[in-house]
């Protein structure tokens, strides 16, 4: 009985907008049987100072993580493209806001 | 050699993630701490909101409410954190009730009187705070975030207490003698919640190998007496230990033997209130049982209305 929970109580992960204009952040995640009660919990653990204007909350389970231990093979199509900062070109001496 | 990469990880100040490969010891070093870390807030909302009911003002009343509600939040940041090493909020709240977890001992002291308000934030929120504070820069990425947030709710808990104390310090003859009761009884357990002194701290090493603890139990304690002694003399309250001196060649203030003697033994149970703690959660989490039932059997409905 005592581990029953375990099994039924669902990790929801925090997401908040700290005003409007700006993207949701990860702040961190709540436990809660349905999605009502995961917002409400979310607003009592992350919003008890104005910290937000929106929330949302979204099953940990459904969310699909990269692996670190990938990265250098995963990441690697963006290491060999240098050309895509701006810093790669050459702008001729005295040109101006560009 | 998976070890060597995950120490020159540390050495680089880069933070471990959940998901990163990480030594058994360390993980089961974290789990230790931060379960006792996350089992304090919560242990410690007891003694504070044995005071709501008698605040003295409405003011004092909600501030005290917001406070206690604070340390609730603490609690589940900090349960959170744990919960991403693997180990669950049930297997975590089990321990503690079966007392493999602990607790601050701290919170196994009575508060006897409204002064005691005041030394808890001062003091015992003092002391926490120059621990959170350097326990920002562990190396544990979700703590490491946990102590960030916490910091920033922190400081008001120290302020509330402070005035507190300020205000009866000014009170009445007293009410500045309730004043400095609070803080008689509560400076020596304060200022041990720092733990062992490091020749007799076994986990030190580690722990400041591995980057968890930044600074050590006598430097965090050696830090947060500094603070305070001027804040005691600016209330005109004083600190009940006659080797206090200011030591112009360490360039910090000398203090007195503590008592292990009485810390081992409150830690190992015998303190004034650690059977009445232990079992008012118990007790609390039992009475709540029907609740998770409810949502739960709730949510159940809900799917079956969806599918």
């Amino acid at each position: 009985m005592k581990l029953e929970m375990a099994e039924n109580a669902t990790v929801w992960e925090v997401f908040i907008q700290s005003k409007n204009g700006l993207a949701h952040k990860h702040v961190g995640n709540v436990h809660a049987s349905d999605k009502i009660m995961a917002l409400e919990n979310a607003r009592e653990l992350y919003t008890r100072r104005n910290e937000g204007s929106c929330i949302w909350v979204v099953k940990s389970s459904e969310i699909v993580s990269s692996e670190t231990e990938d990265n250098e093979a995963f990441f690697d199509p963006s290491n060999d493209k240098i050309y895509r900062h701006p810093t790669f070109y050459t702008m001729p001496e005295g040109s101006k806001h560009i | 050699m998976k070890e060597k990469y995950f120490q020159e990880q540390i050495d680089a100040e880069r933070k471990v993630e959940p998901k990163d490969w990480m030594p058994d010891d360390y993980r089961k070093h974290l789990i230790r701490q931060m379960s006792q870390h996350a089992h304090s807030e919560v242990i410690g909302m007891q003694p504070e909101g044995n005071w709501i009911t008698r605040a003295p003002s409405l003011r004092a009343k909600m501030i005290l409410l917001a406070k206690v509600q604070d340390e609730a939040g603490h609690g589940l940041y900090l349960y959170s954190a744990t919960e991403t090493l693997g180990i669950s909020r049930e297997e975590l709240v089990q321990q503690l009730h079966e007392e493999k977890a602990k607790y601050s001992s701290i919170f196994n002291y009575p508060t006897l009187s409204w002064a005691d308000m005041g030394a808890i934030g001062w003091l015992v929120d003092g002391a926490a705070i120059v621990n959170q504070v350097s326990l920002q820069r562990t190396s544990y990425g979700p703590y490491s975030r946990a102590m960030i947030k916490i910091c920033k709710e922190e400081s008001f808990h120290q302020r509330q207490g402070y005035e507190i104390m300020a205000e009866m310090a000014k009170g009445t003859a007293e009410q500045k003698a309730m004043a400095q009761d609070a803080l008689n009884r509560f400076w020596w357990p304060s200022i041990m919640m720092f733990g062992p002194q490091d020749s007799s701290s076994p986990r030190t090493g580690n722990a400041m190998k591995w980057k968890i603890k930044r600074q050590t139990n006598d430097e965090l304690r050696q830090s947060f007496i500094d603070k305070t002694v001027e804040q005691a003399e600016v209330i005109g309250l004083t600190i009940p230990d006659s080797d206090l001196n200011w030591n112009e060649d360490r360039g910090h203030y000398d203090f007195g033997e503590m008592d292990w003697e009485e810390f081992w033994n409150v830690v190992n149970g015998n303190g004034p209130c650690n059977k009445q703690r232990l079992a008012h959660h118990k007790k609390a989490h039992d009475e709540g049982e029907w609740v998770r039932n409810a949502a739960k059997e709730y949510a159940k409905k809900q799917e079956l209305v969806l599918n």
